[in-house]
């Protein structure tokens, strides 16, 4: 292998990167299907922003330590701003939005947010005295961390989007080391607060998703229709699918979003039980590769990050997969690599760019005994 | 650094293995959920595959059922009585409409509707059960149904198609008879869980020949198989299977003769029957006025329904079956029949001086100057009243109730029909069972003359005539495919048939009650019997002007030709204000039946008069009213059955009118004949065969 392959392409990290590119060819393949057996608009898309983002990523991956240690607070900040700045424009304009339109570009910074998070709070934890570790300042400033950007997706409002930066927050928080009990006193804050937000914080039609997710029968026509065609889509599959371009629930639009949020069920409806081990097993691996990055790591920052970009990921798969089988209520979480959009392309190959990073730091500080 | 270490206990060391340890839960938790979504999907797509299988089938397919094609109903020469006529229509489905106020609204323009349909839809949208198709309109023209079929997607719950509509050529003659359809109402959808009664456009039989013979026309519905999107556009056609047509039911009216006499009955308000005597079939059953069941099967519109409800000559009742009128005089040839049995020597005479002393009552004869010596046979043409309260007394009353009923009076015949009131033929017995009480002298003088309890309808009367004519317990019948009943059976001798024969002969063509009731034919001679049946006393009115409910029922029984009977039959009319207002009709209906020409020249002379023909009668006041009382009409009854309800009572309730004078001797009134002297006419006295006195 060594004489074969030059270094450069040699030294990547295949072991993801294989599983990727199937991943994504198959999502192109799916986004064929639910585009009524056709490239456009979804499939070609889907391809070109994948490229041009895995240069984005390779980029990040070639950042140097020290920079990205050094940018984590100004990005952090300047992510807040923008994520000020979609309220302040949604105000303006008299109606709630989630995204900035910057010339071409439509940027929804709740997106860049995400992984923005996990690094601020890794750089806080890496800078934190480890004696100071489980004492107050340890949870207090990690908390308004997470919590600002929270309030202002919260307010936009997009609840998906605000798990995910809490979950990844919460992850790097669990990996720092903070006091176990913190989260069990966490939890039961949360199991009582969550009836409270229920009534008070959340929307009517983010109720509705909730009631009819704790039983889609009930409201077979109108809010229960998503999730009761998707695992229609799902079950009527069977182990090997209707075929490619077979499926009626996507084809006949008895599926809503059948290329964005819904894709999996797209995919499960015409590849069957096979397909969606497919999909389930290259999460795995990427899932499980980012783990081994993470604990590879030395440095107690690209450790903290690491482990904080593969919850990310992880959210993102675990939310939409359990929502599309029926498992959690509708929010608005696409599946990585294979759901058509811009933005969730985007903060995955953020995530997966970073996770390169790490890796990239592993191999060029080799491993040291004790420090 | 060092300080804070030593105060807290930990170091970067141990947060190390922490991490080690924390982020090995935690992925061994991710790992957990992976291992739960694979079995997730497992579950899904092996041990619920074909639950979720059959569901994505039923969302892609959508099976359209074909309404089948309704039998038609044909009159003995084959012609169609109810046919179909192939159109576009446009129904609603409640359940499936999103928001059906606006969708209405959006419908209503594509299609020009008029603002009290919209009005109708609207509330039987209301009321409906969400599953059951609502027609919004039928007849539409290529250009609105293709205007409605591209909107599709926008207008969920709207289902546009090619259909068949019911078509009664004669319109409202044979509405009573024939019926109309309807869209099932949820309760026949409940007795019959037939998805086709729940396809939009389906219509079932709800009245008459329609309702009673729903099975034979009713047909086997083809199917459409068509994959469709979730909006309801349909992708392609899978599979399509041709229905099969209703059979066709072949009745024994005679339609020409029907259209005819209903038409012939003019402004009035009442029926014609006319049977065949050698088969019992029945050639027509004409009740007007009636209801246009072309518009009845478009669904009963208020302001239609309001009109037809208001009337008072009460256009939703069959009064063939279920008018009851006191027959009055058309009686007295059965009672000469059971006078005959029981004995009596027709040519025993009675002296008639205008009335009879029975005990200390005087009761009096229509004809108040008398009419002197009175045999059997001018008791018939003469109508006198006399000599029957005479005969009567001495036979009782039992012999001649026995005989009104072996004629028919009180009988329930085997028909097809959906009721039929029988009526009452009173005896001694039946009295006290009903009121308690005895029975009286002057009970038997009124059942004698045809009034006070006695009911009878006019197809009793018509076979009433038939019985007389031929001496055959003739059975009536409605369609070919039965049996002719009854011809078997001898009622009565033949001198006696012969002798009440030519007696009512000659009350048209002697010197009868009926002078004017002459066919014009100089072969043919129609035999009949007047009756006048009064349904108040005389103090309230004279029974031919004043209010029309007060007037008097006309009526008249016939047959012909006399001495060898083809055809009998019946005509009452309600309120006619006499038997003048029956047997003119009786006399047309027949001509035309002989000589088709010569009678509808002279109907159309009438109909001038009238200002044309029933259909277009019907039309012209629907306009008027229409545009009278437009605003304040009353919504039909949500079910068919309550308009059906309605009307039977209030038939009983018609009929028991005459029954509040029964408690007296009725007083009759004057015959048909103006003087009720015998018409001088020599030619009449050498045809009828001289038997008049």
């Amino acid at each position: 292998m060594n004489g074969l392959i030059p270094e450069p392409i040699a030294r990547q990290p295949w072991a993801m990167l294989i599983p990727l590119f199937l991943l994504v060819g198959f999502g192109a393949a799916v986004l064929f299907s639910a585009a009524g057996g056709s490239m456009e608009p979804f499939a070609s898309s889907h391809l070109l922003r994948f490229a041009v983002f895995l240069v984005m990523g390779s980029v990040i991956a070639s950042l140097p330590m020290n920079f990205v240690k050094f940018m984590t607070y100004p990005a952090y900040v300047a992510v807040l701003l923008l994520l000020l700045a979609v309220e302040l424009v949604g105000a303006i304009g008299g109606g709630s939005q989630r995204w900035l339109n910057l010339g071409p570009i439509v940027l929804q910074p709740s997106e860049l947010m995400k992984p923005v998070v996990v690094l601020a709070l890794a750089r806080f934890f890496a800078t934190l005295p480890a004696g100071m570790v489980g004492q107050w300042q340890s949870l207090v400033l990690p908390g308004a961390l997470i919590a600002m950007p929270m309030v202002l997706v919260l307010a936009q409002p997009d609840l998906g989007t605000s798990l995910a930066i809490a979950f990844g927050g919460a992850v790097v928080m669990l990996l720092a080391g903070l006091p176990l009990r913190w989260f069990m006193i966490g939890g039961g804050v949360a199991a009582i607060a969550a009836p409270l937000a229920y009534f008070f914080g959340l929307e009517e039609y983010q109720q509705r998703r909730v009631t009819t997710f704790l039983d889609p029968e009930s409201d077979p026509l109108g809010a229960g229709y998503h999730i009761t065609q998707s695992k229609i889509a799902i079950g009527s599959g069977g182990i090997s699918g209707k075929g490619f371009n077979q499926g009626s629930q996507s084809h006949l639009q008895y599926l809503p979003e059948p290329h964005t949020d819904f894709v999996f069920a797209t995919m499960a409806e015409e590849w069957g039980l096979l397909g969606g081990l497919f999909v389930l097993i290259i999460f795995a691996l990427i899932l499980r590769w980012g783990w081994g990055v993470a604990i590879a790591a030395q440095d107690r920052f690209a450790r903290l990050a690491a482990g904080g970009l593969v919850a990310t990921i992880f959210f993102y798969i675990a939310i939409n997969l359990m929502m599309v089988m029926g498992l959690a209520p509708v929010v608005g979480i696409p599946l990585p690599w294979m759901s058509h959009g811009g933005s969730s392309m985007l903060t995955n190959m953020i995530c997966i760019g970073g996770l390169m990073m790490v890796n990239r730091w592993n191999r060029e500080t080799p491993r040291r005994g004790l420090t | 650094m060092e300080l804070r270490r030593a105060r807290s206990g930990l170091n970067a060391t141990q947060l190390k293995h922490t991490f080690d340890r924390r982020s090995f839960v935690v992925g061994t938790m991710m790992g957990g959920i992976g291992v739960l979504l694979a079995a997730r999907m497992s579950y899904l797509s092996i041990a619920e595959n074909e639950k979720y299988q059959t569901e994505a089938e039923s969302n892609r397919v959508n099976l359209t059922l074909i309404p089948p094609r309704r039998g038609w109903i044909l009159d003995r020469n084959g012609a169609p009585l109810a046919s179909n006529r192939a159109d576009f229509r446009v129904d609603v489905i409640p359940e499936r409409m999103r928001n059906p106020e606006q969708t209405i609204d959006q419908l209503a323009e594509l299609i020009e509707l008029e603002p009290d349909r919209i009005a109708d839809i609207k509330s039987e949208i209301k009321r409906s059960r969400g599953f059951q198709p609502i027609e919004v309109a039928n007849g539409l023209d290529y250009d609105q149904f293709a205007a409605i079929s591209v909107r599709l997607p926008d207008l969920p719950g709207v289902v546009p198609q090619r259909g068949f509509s019911r078509f009664y050529p004669t319109g409202p003659s044979v509405g009573h008879l024939i019926g109309y359809v309807g869209a099932a109402s949820a309760e026949e959808y409940e007795l019959d869980r037939n998805p086709l009664l729940i396809t939009p456009g389906y219509k079932i039989g709800k009245d008459g020949v329609e309702k009673q013979f729903e099975q034979t026309l009713r047909g086997v519905p083809g199917a459409r198989r068509v994959e469709v999107t979730a909006s309801g556009r349909i992708v392609r056609d899978l599979e399509t299977r041709e229905d099969i047509q209703g059979d066709a039911v072949r009745l024994t009216i005679d339609g020409p003769l029907q259209d005819y006499a209903a038409r012939r009955i003019g402004l009035e308000s009442g029926s014609v029957v006319v049977m065949d005597c050698l088969t019992g079939d029945l050639l027509c059953m004409a009740s007007m006025p009636s209801f246009d069941p072309n518009s009845f099967s478009d669904g009963i519109g208020s302001i239609e329904y309001a009109m037809l409800r208001d009337d008072e000559r009460v256009p939703l009742r069959n009064k063939v079956l279920k008018g009851l009128y006191p027959p009055g005089s058309t009686v007295k040839p059965m009672v000469s029949m059971a006078l005959l049995k029981e004995g009596i020597d027709p040519e025993e005479t009675v002296f008639c001086g205008g009335g009879l002393r029975v005990g200390n009552r005087v009761f009096r004869c229509w004809n108040r100057r008398g009419h002197g010596q009175v045999n059997m046979a001018k008791g018939i043409y003469q109508s006198c009243d006399v000599y029957y309260y005479h005969m009567a007394q001495r036979v009782g009353m039992d012999p001649i109730a026995a005989m009104n009923r072996r004629c028919g009076l009180g009988e329930e015949f085997p028909l097809p029909v959906t009721s039929q009131f029988y009526g009452t033929v009173p005896d001694p017995e039946w009295k006290l069972n009903k009121f308690g009480r005895e029975w009286q002298a002057f009970d038997t003088v009124n059942a004698t003359i045809g009034q006070g309890y006695m009911l009878a309808n006019p197809l009793q009367l018509a076979v009433s005539a038939a019985r007389l004519a031929t001496g055959r317990h003739v059975m009536p019948r409605l369609t070919l495919d039965t049996q002719p009943k009854g011809f078997d059976e001898v009622d009565f001798p033949e001198d006696h048939v012969a002798y009440v024969r030519q007696a009512m002969s000659d009350v048209v063509n002697g010197p009868g009650t009926a002078g004017r009731g002459r066919l014009p034919f100089d072969d043919i001679l129609m035999a009949g019997k007047t009756g006048t049946a009064q349904v108040v006393s005389l103090s309230k009115s004279d029974g031919k002007s004043g209010p029309w409910r007060y007037r008097d029922h006309g009526l008249f029984t016939f047959f012909a030709p006399f001495d060898n009977p083809r055809y009998a039959g019946a005509v009452v009319i309600e309120h006619g204000g006499g038997s003048g207002s029956a047997y003119p009709i009786a006399r047309d209906v027949m001509t035309f039946l002989f000589d088709p020409a010569e009678g509808m020249q002279r109907l159309r002379a009438l109909e001038e008069q009238w200002g044309g023909n029933a259909q277009e009668r019907l039309a012209a006041k629907y306009a008027a009213y229409a545009e009278a009382r437009g605003e304040t009409v009353v919504p039909p009854p949500r079910r068919d059955e309550e308009i059906f309800d309605q009307v039977e009572a209030e038939a009983r309730d018609a009929a028991a009118q005459s029954e509040e004078i029964a408690d007296e001797a009725v007083t009759p009134r004057p015959e048909a004949a103006p003087s009720g002297a015998p018409r001088p006419n020599p030619v009449e006295q050498i045809l009828s065969g001289g038997e008049t006195t």
